[in-house]
């Protein structure tokens, strides 16, 4: 009486697709943008406690592993950025035929990525 | 004390109907211009330096969307984190306490920023 009910088979048990493997990334980054918001009350917390505090603050950003933090918070944001224009898409009803969902899926790669690239170019390129 | 239709209307099997569904689409929708307006101002202005970072917070509209970008971010974090605990942690008692766990770490640094922003702009 007490054997437990069949479960359908887990997550592991497929391959990998493209669709699985985005749909998961959404979630990945929305939980990093959402611990990484925390530099963001930082730096609003610094700038508000005067120009010493800011000064410990900008120190510790500038520091090479804060930068490779912020490459990858900034890859996050904007892959969560146009993943999330592409579940509105969805959620209004569209691109939902398998050969949009590809192609949707690719774009907001290559965006994110171009995204990325281009700010950090930018960054250093310009600013620094 | 409910009648039986009144107890399942709006109800799906999440237990508090499309509100939360609905809300998390809307500071999504409120946060694609407040981010797009954010990320190049913080890479033209707010990098430059501490005073350039106080001059920008104290334009009015500068702050605005400042306070706006905030609270959107922490709700929409709230909303979504809700979600990810909802479905992956099983036990009912951690359940609940990691959603009020986030819901009040998502007031009180939304708050603390928020408050951050009118001590600059003020």
């Amino acid at each position: 009486m007490n054997r437990p009910r069949p479960l359908s088979p887990h997550l592991q048990i497929y391959k990998p697709q493209i669709t699985s493997v985005l749909s998961i990334m959404h979630r990945i980054t929305g939980v990093s943008l959402s611990i990484g918001s925390i530099i963001l009350v930082a730096w609003v917390v610094a700038l508000a406690s005067g120009l010493e505090s800011y000064s410990h603050f900008i120190n510790i950003t500038n520091h090479w592993f804060s930068h490779l933090i912020f490459f990858g918070f900034t890859f996050a944001l904007y892959y969560h950025l146009s993943n999330g224009i592409r579940h509105l898409f969805w959620d209004a009803g569209f691109g939902f035929e398998l050969k949009s969902v590809y192609l949707s899926g690719s774009l907001v790669v290559v965006s994110a990525f171009l995204m990325t690239m281009a700010t950090w170019s930018f960054i250093y390129f310009l600013r620094i | 004390m409910k009648s039986d239709l009144a107890k399942v209307q709006g109800l799906g099997s999440a237990k508090h109907g499309v509100g939360h569904w609905k809300i998390q689409r809307l500071s999504a929708v409120g946060m694609i211009p407040l981010i797009l307006w954010f990320i190049p101002s913080l890479m033209l202005t707010i990098i430059s330096g501490y005073n350039e970072a106080i001059l920008w917070i104290q334009n009015p509209f500068n702050a605005t969307g400042l306070i706006l970008l905030l609270g959107t971010i922490f709700f929409h974090a709230s909303l979504g984190l809700q979600v990810v605990i909802e479905d992956y942690v099983h036990s009912e008692g951690l359940k609940i306490i990691s959603i009020i766990f986030v819901k009040l770490s998502s007031i009180l640094l939304g708050v603390l920023s928020i408050l951050c922003v009118l001590k600059i702009f003020l």
